[in-house]
């Protein structure tokens, strides 16, 4: 288990000082993935280099299994670092060292032998599909294989928590979809506690538990992934529903958004809500997944009824949250759908 | 030595009937040779086990490096830079009476190896720093998250990473050192270069000018083959596309692991 308590981190003094992270609280249990998702610029890297201690904090601790790790000396850090694995971003092989090598560093740096690391090191290979792989150079191995030898590197000393910073960024989707389903596993296996650092939303809906958003060194939202996606006023749910761009209202009916808020919505509520409300309904767009064991969507609707509260209360009947999508911002959103992909690519180069 | 500095200086200024005849060119040349070798070979030693760790040394003091210091790394830089900025010759004579204190000679091998070892070392130390900067300074995050010593970081995820761009490196420091000593030769302190300018250039010797030419250019040419080859032999990406990669990429192997 991991947990930050009011942990701040400043740089420089007077006139230069800037604060990166301001006074972050969050913990996380052994067997959870924990995501951190946030802007470029919001801190996430300063955040990951204080969880495993390469930088220290200005004030506030991280604690692992109870020990505030923050007051530590310089070798006793040393030291503390091993108990937390890191995952690098996919530069973090060194091209010299075959995987097998690269995965024998932790255990070169705490000065085990060689006949008992190269025991250990078989071993995680094996834990991560790469037994084949032994003596392959980074260079010779796809960017997932790579990925793949950074998490048995990151578990060579049997750390209880595991960093993931931007682990799967810059992978193809196949990749990230193995190296999520990697981690899924070892969670369950080992018991480990996962902080997940990521600016990819879609990442998050697959392996995240809980989720907090870091914005500007503040944590502004956080909970559990199924709660923040069932909440239809989260700024952070709505961020990580999938986004889709609905179908043309027909003329004459008004647009609603319905969002699954709770576990109990039946499968054929389209049908119900139609009979309850002695209406036709226009699907225009929806979206409907399991995610963690639980049923989670949205669906954006055509209707021609023209009471709104009894849109609301018959949705709500169904555990679902209706929202009436103002006729103004129907227009707009159907005007600003032609200049949908120019903004995604601003996007796109700001992630960049 | 099979010459000495005085009768060459009085045998001086001679037209071609004082030329070495060709049958005793070799006993001439190839003891040169050696001395120049054996010169350059102590040289070597000597900036390898400075200039490493002091290469590595002005790397890290610079700013986000293990042991960051501003003063320090200056200092230590504009050392650096007063060592390679003399021009050799200049060098050499200007530290003269240091050479004597540490040689008690001014002349010869003895004299040679410490102006060339102190140049030699200031080329180097730069030359290793660059190496060094070449290397992603993300591996050092990786070290140090593995729980690495400063010492360690520095072995493996700085020196280990950067050795074939050292090995580049000591490559062109050891030619410019053989260079250096024909350099060393004016005073006195044999090798090639001093047969070189002793027969080939006061004498006018053309055939011996020849034979050093063609042996040094020879040497520099072996010099830079093993360089090369140690190069390519300590890179593992050197572009090398071996049979076991074709295999690594073909994507029925890859799905397999996906899977």
């Amino acid at each position: 288990m991991i947990s930050l308590d009011k942990l701040t981190k400043v740089f420089g003094h007077g006139d230069t000082r800037t604060v990166v992270l301001e006074d972050l609280n969050f913990s996380v249990s052994q067997g959870e993935i924990f995501a951190i998702v946030g802007p470029s610029g919001a801190g996430k890297s300063t955040l990951a280099q204080c969880i495993n201690l390469l930088e220290r904090p200005t004030s506030g601790s991280v604690i692992v299994n109870g020990e505030n790790l923050s007051t530590l000396n310089e070798e006793q850090l040393r030291i503390a670092r091993r108990r937390i694995g890191t995952i690098f971003q996919s530069d973090g092989l060194f091209s010299r060292r075959t995987a097998a090598q690269n995965v024998a560093l932790p255990l070169e740096y705490l000065g085990v032998t060689k006949a008992e690391a190269h025991h250990r090191v078989a071993e995680l290979l094996d834990r991560v599909g790469l037994s084949g792989r032994a003596n392959f150079y980074p260079h010779e191995l796809s960017g997932g294989q790579r990925q793949r030898v950074g998490i048995a590197r990151a578990l060579a000393l049997r750390p209880s928590v595991l960093l993931a910073d931007e682990a799967t960024s810059g992978l193809d989707p196949d990749s990230t979809a193995s190296i999520v389903s990697l981690l899924k596993e070892l969670r369950d296996d080992l018991g480990l506690a996962i902080l997940f650092i990521t600016h990819e939303m879609d990442t998050v809906l697959k392996v995240a538990d809980s989720v907090a958003r870091l914005d500007h060194g503040h944590i502004v939202e956080s909970g559990a992934l199924v709660d923040l996606l069932r909440n239809p006023a989260s700024t952070l749910g709505q961020a990580l529903r999938p986004a889709h761009i609905p179908a043309t209202l027909p003329v004459n009916q008004t647009q609603w958004e319905l969002v699954y808020a709770s576990a109990a919505v039946p499968s054929d509520w389209f049908s119900t809500l139609s009979v309850t409300l002695g209406s036709s309904i226009s699907l225009l767009g929806a979206s409907i997944e399991t995610i963690n064991g639980s049923v989670v969507g949205k669906a954006t609707i055509g209707l021609d009824v023209a009471q709104d509260e009894r849109v609301i209360a018959a949705a709500r009947g169904l555990g679902l949250v209706a929202q009436r999508v103002p006729s103004t911002e129907v227009s707009s959103t159907t005007a600003s759908s032609q200049t949908e992909p120019s903004s995604a690519n601003k996007v796109l180069e700001n992630a960049a | 030595m099979s010459y000495s500095f005085t009768s060459l200086v009085t045998v001086g200024f001679h037209s071609a009937v004082n030329d070495v005849p060709f049958d005793k060119i070799p006993a001439l040349v190839f003891p040169a040779l050696g001395e120049t070798l054996i010169m350059v070979g102590i040289v070597m030693v000597v900036v390898v086990l400075v200039g490493i760790p002091l290469g590595a040394l002005l790397h890290n003091l610079a700013p986000g490096g293990l042991v960051e210091n501003k003063g320090a790394h200056t200092t230590v830089s504009w050392i650096v830079s007063i060592g390679r900025s003399l021009p050799f010759l200049i060098l050499m004579a200007s530290i003269m009476p240091f050479t004597r204190l540490i040689t008690g000679t001014n002349i010869g091998i003895a004299a040679a190896v410490v102006p060339m070892s102190l140049a030699g070392i200031a080329f180097f130390t730069r030359i290793v720093e660059n190496s060094l900067r070449s290397v992603p300074p993300s591996l050092v995050r990786v070290a140090r998250a593995s729980g690495a010593s400063k010492l360690q970081v520095v072995r493996t995820a700085q020196l280990s990473e950067a050795v074939p761009q050292i090995l580049g490196g000591l490559t062109i420091n050891t030619i410019a050192m053989i260079e250096y000593s024909a350099i060393a030769g004016t005073i006195g302190a044999g090798g090639i270069g001093y047969v070189a300018v002793t027969y080939g250039y006061q004498r006018f010797d053309n055939t011996v000018m020849l034979v050093t030419i063609v042996i040094l250019v020879v040497t520099v040419a072996l010099v830079q083959l093993v360089g090369d080859a140690a190069v390519r032999l300590t890179t593992p990406y050197a572009g090398r596309s071996s049979k076991r990669m074709r295999k690594a990429a073909a994507p029925v192997s890859e799905r397999a692991l996906a899977a």
